[in-house]
């Protein structure tokens, strides 16, 4: 099953003493667990796009008013959701902010 | 005897027997269903259909000499009847492997009866569950309630606990909670999890006048330590649920209102329930692994449930157990319950100090036990006034008419 994996800042999330996100990335690869993942720019960069009656609104900012800004994703392949939340628990993220795991839709669903 | 009631005997009996071998065996069946057909929807249906086949046939051709066999062949007939039905409306490959699974799963052997029985305790109570549903699920498809029994329990319409339902098994196929029995570096955590699900049924139920889900809870813990004898705090939650409900009959009289343990009736508290409790405390302590909070609560229960009467109970003792829980699980509530013990071991005026250190923390500034606590206490001091303050205070806080009642017989008596 392939889950999106989205990582969130928290505001109550613990001080991390070192990144150890190049480590995690690296053992979930040669696990082959993982399809892709990147890092977000700030939401200061983010631009919402939407049309209404045919009219494009484009707009500065995300499309949520949320503190708990995504700043970064991966797609992760497993078994069943016990092994993306035991992946995920092992991502420094899970620490300092949290990750949120989504399943895919399946096209025959 | 006449002839209606000769008729009536044999079919009494084998209602009885078709009960208790549902009560037993009904979850096997239903698990045993869902590992092979992965569809919790059509296990339930199959094995309730099974129960109606039974309900019909045994009393007229009497029970079969294996109930549970019985049970199991009828529900899986149907399963791969309803299967085969759904692939001439459209040829799936899936259905064909689960049939073929299904006509191959004639004679499983008991562990891996015992382990899917396990398969559906763990992932009813999944951590990716959100905690009401994972208690709904353990009481619809492990303990065998229907949908109307559990609204009426927790007080919500039917339709919204079908709905909740509906999401825990949707939730369970689409986000790929596993049906399993974790690994062991998942076990204590999740055996834990599947504990506090127990233990909150057992609280939901506790005090309800029918005790319905408390004796639901007691079956669950038996169960639970049935299928994983090495796991003491399992022990611990059965130990103290048997105690706790040796309890049941004397904790409301006849109008309703709640006993204080020291005013209850202790002849009327069930011994055998008593004896059980306390023997897998016994089995529960002889392990190295420390103690837990289930077990540690047990031994409360414990010198209540073996002091002769109130005067006797091992105060000192159980405030040292209060201390131990606080080290394992800090908590305010359990810090007031420890205060209570104090007021018992050292006398009231000790009591009272350690409330003092009580009543600033925010968890308790809408506990109504807080200021009953106090109100208690000031009474036994014979401080009437101040106690009178106290029992009004609590009074606007109680959550349950018998609780405002209680409070309120309390509080004349100390306004006379």
């Amino acid at each position: 099953m392939r889950y999106m994996m989205f990582v969130g800042i928290d505001p109550e999330g613990e001080e991390l003493d070192e990144d150890t996100t190049e480590a995690w990335v690296a053992d979930v690869n040669g696990r082959g667990k993982r399809v892709i993942g990147e890092r977000l720019r700030p939401v200061d960069d983010a631009t919402t796009v939407r049309v209404r009656k045919d009219e494009l609104l484009v707009t500065d900012g995300p499309f949520t008013e949320s503190k708990d800004w995504i700043v970064g994703f991966d797609i992760l392949d497993c078994g069943d959701l016990d092994e993306a939340i035991e992946i995920a628990s092992k991502h420094p993220m899970a620490r300092a902010g949290r990750l949120e795991l989504r399943p895919f839709w399946p096209i025959e669903d | 005897m006449s002839s209606d009631e000769r008729r009536a005997a044999p079919d009494v009996r084998v209602r009885q027997a078709l009960n208790t071998v549902v009560s037993t065996e009904r979850v096997a069946v239903v698990a045993t269903l869902i590992r092979v057909t992965g569809d919790w929807d059509l296990a339930e249906d199959c094995v309730q259909d099974a129960v109606e086949k039974a309900l019909a046939r045994w009393p007229v051709a009497g029970g079969p000499r294996n109930p549970a066999a019985w049970l199991t062949t009828v529900a899986r007939n149907r399963a791969l009847d309803v299967l085969r039905r759904r692939q001439t409306e459209r040829t799936k490959l899936a259905e064909v492997a689960i049939m073929d699974e299904l006509e191959r799963d004639g004679a499983a052997p008991v562990e891996t009866i015992a382990d899917d029985r396990l398969r559906l305790i763990f992932t009813c109570c999944h951590p990716a569950l959100p905690v009401e549903s994972r208690v709904a699920l353990t009481l619809k498809t492990i303990a065998g309630l229907s949908t109307s029994e559990i609204a009426r329990a927790f007080l919500t319409s039917e339709p919204t606990l079908s709905q909740r339902l509906l999401r825990a098994k949707r939730k369970i196929s689409k986000a790929g909670i596993p049906y399993r029995v974790p690994p062991d570096h998942l076990l204590a955590e999740r055996t834990s999890g599947v504990l506090a699900v127990i233990y909150l049924i057992f609280n939901a139920g506790f005090g309800a006048p029918d005790g319905h889900l408390a004796a639901e809870a007691l079956r669950l813990a038996r169960l639970l330590v049935d299928l994983l004898p090495d796991e003491d705090e399992a022990r611990g939650l059965l130990a103290l649920i048997a105690l706790q409900h040796a309890r049941r009959a004397t904790r409301v009289d006849d109008a309703g209102d709640l006993i204080q343990m020291e005013e209850q009736d202790r002849s009327a508290w069930d011994r055998s329930l008593i004896d059980e409790g306390l023997w897998h405390l016994r089995r529960a302590a002889s392990t190295e692994r420390p103690t837990g909070t289930y077990r540690l609560q047990a031994e409360i229960a414990r010198c209540h449930a073996t002091a002769p009467d109130a005067g006797s109970t091992d105060w000192a003792a159980i405030v040292n157990h209060y201390d131990a829980l606080l080290v394992v699980q800090p908590s305010p509530v359990i810090a007031l319950n420890r205060a209570v013990a104090v007021g018992f071991c050292d006398g009231p005026v000790a009591g009272l100090m350690e409330l003092d250190s009580l009543s600033g923390a925010p968890e308790l500034a809408s506990y109504h036990l807080l200021p009953a606590t106090r109100a208690d206490f000031l009474r036994r001091l014979g401080r009437n006034a101040e106690a009178a303050d106290a029992y009004r205070q609590a009074y606007d806080l109680a959550p349950t008419e018998a609780d405002r009642r209680f409070l309120h017989r309390r509080l004349q008596e100390c306004e006379h």
